[in-house]
């Protein structure tokens, strides 16, 4: 049997949207309303569940060197990681593609007190949307106000876009990352890039 | 379409929510002793007023918490969301106060309630 673990499970890994790189490239738009997709793929990701107010949560806090966020909508970056809220007791570390999982770390941090730390890498991809009509492109399918006096820099929700639940990431003042389901990502990828074609276009009055 | 209020994230819109029928229906304290008429109405029994309703409803494409609202059950107007480990409250002081339906209205608009 050919040995697996000499490369190990990441080398193998396959994006969900590997098959859309050159289709995501071509629908790039140019122009006064730019807007470029391009999928962050192979992103660490660890699903983090523990009582905030627990021992737990403050070591986990120290072990990521971010306090955890405690609302909706919050973010706390801390080095390349950045911890998601995504309920109250249930946050999402997502660290850049190639960056180990901090599983171990974090599982340590909980020790033997309620709660779970899951390495969810394969759970989701991240799609990124940046340009000036990026906002506008997402407002056609997310009936959140994505102003940004209410969805600023380094804001994240779980939502809908289009029909498709993702959590909506604003990363800039025109960069945004969606984070859908694998099995949900092709579509969604599809859904963004036939919102996007009409900017290409002069604007109509 | 609604906006249904998260009590952790806030209004948001109605499809992102999922429905779970009658809050507040305790769990027996001793299930082996019921008969098979009490057990049914456990299960199956559900109260079906006309007016505010204490309901269970799930933020599905959010915190994907359970919560708990208080819903006109003729006006489908959500008077009240609150968590599930808090009381129900009382549904007199919100919203704005409308005049007393007539008997008429009452049976017009009997039609429009009910579950989802």
């Amino acid at each position: 049997m050919a040995d697996l673990t000499a490369t190990g499970p990441a080398a193998l890994r396959r994006s969900p949207l590997a098959h859309l790189t050159d289709a995501l490239r071509a629908a790039t738009v140019t122009g006064p309303r730019a807007v470029a997709l391009a999928e962050w793929p192979c992103a660490a990701m660890v699903s983090l569940r523990v009582d905030p107010a627990s021992p737990a949560a403050g070591r986990i806090a120290q072990a990521l060197g971010a306090t955890l966020p405690a609302r909706c909508g919050r973010t706390a970056s801390a080095g390349s990681r950045t911890t998601l809220w995504l309920g109250p007791d249930e946050w999402l570390v997502v660290a850049p593609p190639g960056a180990p999982a901090p599983t171990a770390e974090l599982a340590a941090a909980l020790g033997e007190e309620p709660g779970s730390v899951v390495d969810v890498s394969a759970n989701r991809t991240v799609l990124e949307l940046r340009g000036p009509a990026a906002r506008q492109v997402l407002e056609k399918g997310c009936a959140l106000d994505l102003h940004p006096r209410v969805f600023g820099r380094g804001q994240a929700v779980s939502t809908l876009v289009g029909p498709v639940p993702v959590v909506l990431w604003r990363t800039g003042v025109d960069s945004y990352r969606l984070l859908p389901r694998s099995s949900f990502a092709d579509h969604l990828a599809r859904w963004l890039m036939d919102a996007m074609s009409e900017y290409a276009l002069p604007e109509v009055d | 379409m609604l906006l249904v209020t998260c009590p952790w994230c806030g209004p948001r819109d109605e499809t992102e929510f999922h429905y779970g029928g009658q809050a507040h229906v305790p769990h027996p304290a001793d299930p082996a002793a019921l008969d098979d008429r009490q057990w049914a109405e456990y299960v199956f029994y559900r109260e079906n007023p006309k007016g505010p309703f204490a309901e269970r409803w799930m933020h599905a494409t959010g915190c994907r918490r359970w919560f708990n609202a208080l819903r006109d059950t003729a006006s489908y107007r959500i008077l009240a969301t609150y968590r599930p480990h808090e009381p129900r409250p009382s549904p007199q002081p919100v919203e704005t106060p409308t005049a007393p339906p007539s008997p008429g209205d009452r049976r017009a608009a009997g039609s429009s309630g009910g579950n989802r």
